[in-house]
């Protein structure tokens, strides 16, 4: 979990980085002081609710001066994620960035309808590990982050002071 | 000779072709297919086919006879699935791109092939059309994305004249809340990996497996031809009893 919300973190940071790159003076955020930079955090932002016994990671916020950006809430552009559309509403609490809310995503790959109490067969388990084989290219679930990164610059383009 | 384009199908999607004699021009080619059936199919272009339709503009006997392709081959799945793959939204409006896409990555690969190819793969946002064997002489390596940390591989699959495609949530933004909104809760199935005998089946089942959730696992289990990789939100993997023909080298 921990490791997925920081992946996910690290989306929004480089959508902080993309949007402070175009300001003039404006200091850039780094990942590096995103992710490592545990003292000037002030509250939690994403935490996760897991069910079993692991503790809650805490996610800072990124280093931010204060009045970045204004406080309120602000709804991004509707962007293609191809299965659908995403677009996010950014809370921003204190100048910062307090919480990235999903007004819309692609519902057609998603629908969880979970057929309960089946025996699972004899299906060989593993937990998941990190290969270090080499790799000519990756499977992976339907990159939509891109039209996330999308719809959240353009609400903090609003919010921009 | 590799090209890898992001202004498709909003999309990642590259192309390689392990031959000498591959051209730019046989890559553009693939970006140009996929480009155009992006333009008929995709329902958040206002002037598609698919939007048309959407709007009642279209008369059946005035579909494209890809667009009639398509939708056979979506009645066929919805019944091959037992309605858990269905193009047709609750308000009444379609959307094909489930299946859409792994139909278009195949015959993209189908018109290299028919242009002389045989060792090559499409890649269009994580499912995969591979053929032939890599630059190594060997089939091709394909990584199984880590659903909870997306630069990391978690299974290698070596694929030659198969397809994959993945389902999943691991880039969504599901697991993103506010923690102090109980009602939030994980899905079961973070990601499930199909492999087939082409890229289309592997898309169609997968799209449709993944929202069976546990039971999508054993629903492979019993299709020939199909193979699965399931993992859970704690990491836990679960594989169908022939996954491992394609784990080693």
């Amino acid at each position: 979990m921990k490791k997925l919300l920081l992946s996910f973190f690290t989306i929004i940071a480089f959508a902080f980085y993309a949007i402070n790159s175009k300001m003039i003076g404006g200091p850039a955020v780094t990942a590096d002081n995103i992710v490592n930079d545990q003292a000037s955090s002030s509250e939690p932002v994403l935490v996760p609710t897991v069910k079993k016994t692991q503790s809650s990671p805490i996610i800072t916020q990124p280093a931010q001066p204060h009045g970045q950006y204004k406080d309120g809430s602000y709804v991004g552009d509707p962007a293609d994620a191809f299965y659908g559309t995403v677009q996010v509403k950014a809370v921003v609490s204190g100048g910062q960035l307090a919480d990235v809310q999903f007004l819309n995503y692609p519902q057609d790959r998603s629908r969880s309808v979970s057929i309960s109490n089946r025996a699972m067969p004899q299906l060989t388990q593993e937990a998941i590990s990190a290969q270090s084989a080499q790799v000519d290219t990756v499977s992976g679930a339907t990159a939509t982050s891109g039209a996330f990164v999308q719809s959240l610059a353009s609400a903090l383009a609003q919010a921009k002071n | 000779m590799k090209e890898t384009r992001t202004d498709i199908m909003g999309m990642p999607i590259t192309v390689e072709i392990a031959e000498p004699f591959a051209t730019e021009n046989d890559l553009r080619s693939v970006f140009d297919y996929l480009g155009a059936v992006d333009a008929r199919f995709s329902p958040f272009k206002t002037d598609s086919e698919v939007s048309r339709i959407n709007r009642g503009e279209l008369k059946g006997t005035d579909y494209s006879p890809e667009m009639k392709t398509v939708l056979k081959l979506a009645e066929e799945t919805k019944e091959d699935t037992n309605g858990y793959f269905d193009i047709l939204r609750p308000d009444g409006k379609m959307n094909p791109s489930g299946l859409v896409k792994g139909w278009a990555i195949f015959e993209a690969a189908e018109n290299l092939r028919v242009a002389g190819f045989q060792n090559f793969y499409i890649n269009a946002g994580g499912d995969i059309e591979a053929r032939g064997m890599n630059y190594s002489g060997q089939p091709w390596r394909l990584g199984i994305e880590n659903p909870f940390k997306v630069e990391e591989t978690v299974r290698v699959v070596h694929l030659t004249d198969r397809g994959i495609a993945t389902s999943g949530t691991a880039r969504r933004g599901d697991h993103i809340y506010d923690p102090h909104d109980p009602k939030q809760k994980l899905s079961e199935i973070v990601s499930i990996s199909v492999v087939g005998p082409n890229v289309y089946e592997a898309d169609r089942f997968a799209t449709a497996v993944f929202a069976m959730g546990r039971a999508g696992i054993e629903f492979l289990e019993q299709e020939p031809g199909l193979e699965g990789y399931m993992i859970d939100k704690d990491g836990m993997a679960t594989m169908t009893s022939g996954f491992n023909e394609y784990t080693h080298d």
